[in-house]
C-alpha cells in the first residue's frame, strides 16, 4: 500500500520537474534570466570602477568584496575546526593535558 | 627521507615556484589567478620543502607561531583595508567611491584597495595550507 503511494507521489513531483525544465531557456540564449542588467554592467564599468585589468579580480574583490571576506573567514574557521579536534591543548602553566 | 636527488631538485625549483607564487598573488588584478591560486602555490612550496626534508626542518623555516601569526594577520587586514571606506565618509569596503587613487590600468599598483586586499588574502591562504599540513602531519606524542 505504501508502494503504491510512493510512486503515485513520485510520479506527481517527476511531472512538476518536468514542467519547470520544459520552461528553461536554452542553454546560451540570450534572453536567460542570468542576463541581466547585472553582467552588462560588470562588463563595461569594471575597469572604470576598480582601475583592475581582470575583471574576475575585480568581481571578487571589488564589487563582490563581502562576499570575500567571509570566504577567508570560512578559511579561518577551517583551522580553528582541525585545530580543535587534532590539537593537544596546554593549560595556563604550559602543561600538556 | 633522504633521496640526494629529490632534495637537490627541489632546492632548485622551490625558489620559482615561490616567485610564481609571489607573482600571481602580486598580479591578480592584471592577470589570471589571484589571491587564492597564489596563496596555495607558495603555501605549497613551503609544504613540499616539508615533505623532502623533513617536517622539523620545515618548521624551523616557518614556526607554527609564525604561521599563526600571518593566519590572524590576512583576516583582520582585509577587515582593516575596508575600514579606509569608513574612514573616509563612506561604506564599508568602498574602493573608487572612497577617493582610493586607483593608478593606471594595467602598470602593478591599479585596481586601489585591491592589490593590498589580495595580498593578505594570498599569504592567509599560503599559511593556511601550509598549517593544515603540519596539522594532520604531525604524529601522536
Amino acid at each position: 500500500m505504501s508502494n503504491k503511494i510512493a510512486i503515485v507521489l513520485l510520479v506527481c513531483i517527476g511531472v512538476v520537474v518536468l514542467l519547470a525544465i520544459s520552461e528553461l531557456p536554452l542553454y546560451g540564449s540570450p534572453d536567460t534570466p542570468a542576463q541581466n542588467y547585472v553582467a552588462e554592467r560588470y562588463i563595461e564599468g569594471a575597469l572604470s570602477d576598480t582601475g583592475a585589468l581582470n575583471m574576475v579580480a575585480a568581481i571578487v574583490i571589488d564589487y563582490r568584496a563581502y562576499d570575500t571576506l567571509i570566504e577567508t573567514t570560512v578559511l579561518f574557521t577551517a583551522i580553528i575546526a582541525v585545530f580543535l579536534v587534532l590539537k593537544k591543548g596546554t593549560d595556563r602553566r604550559g602543561e600538556h593535558k | 627521507m633522504t633521496d640526494f636527488i629529490l632534495k637537490r631538485m627541489v632546492s632548485l625549483v622551490l625558489p620559482f615556484v615561490q616567485m610564481l607564487g609571489l607573482y600571481v598573488i602580486f598580479h591578480g588584478h592584471l592577470s589570471p589567478g589571484g589571491s587564492f591560486s597564489g596563496g596555495i602555490i607558495t603555501g605549497l612550496s613551503l609544504i613540499a620543502f616539508s615533505l623532502v626534508f623533513g617536517l622539523e626542518r620545515g618548521q624551523e623555516k616557518v614556526s607554527e607561531r609564525m604561521m599563526s601569526l600571518v593566519e590572524s594577520f590576512g583576516a583582520l587586514w582585509y577587515g582593516a583595508m575596508g575600514l579606509v571606506g569608513i574612514l573616509r565618509g563612506t561604506t564599508f569596503l568602498m574602493n573608487k567611491g572612497a577617493g582610493v587613487p586607483l593608478g593606471a590600468p594595467g602598470k602593478l599598483y591599479s585596481g586601489g584597495l585591491i592589490l593590498l586586499i589580495t595580498l593578505g588574502v594570498g599569504l592567509k591562504v599560503a599559511s593556511t595550507m601550509v598549517t593544515l599540513f603540519v596539522a594532520l602531519m604531525e604524529e601522536e606524542e
